[in-house]
């Protein structure tokens, strides 16, 4: 029997956390880190924030947009470091290390978005 | 998968040359290759500023507004303009690779590119504009 690959998955998340950042972090990135931050626009209240933060929906969609695009970035920088840096024989390691940071940072945000 | 063949003894060596560390520096085509690879280091920053706001959003409004501070940060809005560029680079190419990884055919006649890619870049804006009302308006 052929030995399964996880490659497969990694490019799944890959490709689906790519649709999302190009989706959504653009705005997200114009909203809080420049127009509120400099004035541009009238930020909500904490209060108000928090109330649409807590919908459930908001909870779902706060968590498709923290998990799918770290693991994007996993497969990304991995394949960044392996080619274009030619650290081939550091696969492993890089591997673990990119893959494990977006899988603790999923764990995070459900862990954040659960008790919000 | 066929078995590798064995190496005689009388068998060449492969010709394999050395490439240069610095390879994607030696033609624009291989340095944007690079900088959209490097785009995703900027995703993967601003979703843990997304992680410090939920977390400041679920500690209270004293964290909240701590949080705001650092979004003034001179720093940080420098980091937050340089990740915009590289991600509206990820946005761009990634929806201008839609035609290449989808081909649709009509008829026998394949689609032309920027009636594939054009509506990713409408359900954007469309998709921003309704972030930003539900953010700033809800």
């Amino acid at each position: 029997m052929a030995k399964r690959s996880w490659v497969p998955l990694f490019w799944t998340l890959f490709s689906a956390g790519g649709v999302v950042a190009a989706f959504l972090i653009p705005i997200h990135i114009v909203l809080f880190g420049l127009a509120f931050p400099f004035g541009w626009l009238q930020p909500p209240t904490y209060e108000k924030l928090l109330a649409l933060a807590k919908l459930p929906l908001a909870r779902l969609y706060l968590f498709v947009f923290c998990s799918l695009p770290l693991f994007h970035w996993a497969h990304r920088f991995r394949y960044t470091l392996h080619d274009g840096l030619q650290a081939k024989h550091l696969d492993t390691l890089i591997a673990t290390c990119t893959y494990g940071s977006a899988i603790v940072g999923t764990v995070a945000a459900g862990y954040l978005l659960w008790n919000l | 998968m066929k078995q590798k063949p064995a190496y005689t003894e009388f068998q060449p060596r492969l010709y394999r040359p050395r490439i240069s560390f610095y390879w994607w520096l030696e033609r624009w085509h291989y340095l944007k290759f690079m900088l959209r690879e490097l785009s995703s280091v900027f995703v993967a920053y601003f979703v843990v500023i997304t992680l410090l706001q939920i977390r400041a959003l679920a500690q209270g409004p004293e964290a909240y507004q701590a949080f705001q501070t650092l979004m003034a940060a001179p720093l940080i809005v420098i980091l937050n303009v340089v990740s915009l560029l590289f991600v509206l680079f990820h946005t761009i190419t990634w929806f201008n690779l839609t035609p290449s990884a989808m081909v649709v055919r009509i008829k026998g006649k394949r689609l032309p590119d920027v009636l594939i890619a054009g509506p990713n870049y409408v359900a954007w804006v469309v998709i921003s504009a309704l972030i930003a009302w539900i953010v700033i308006g809800g």
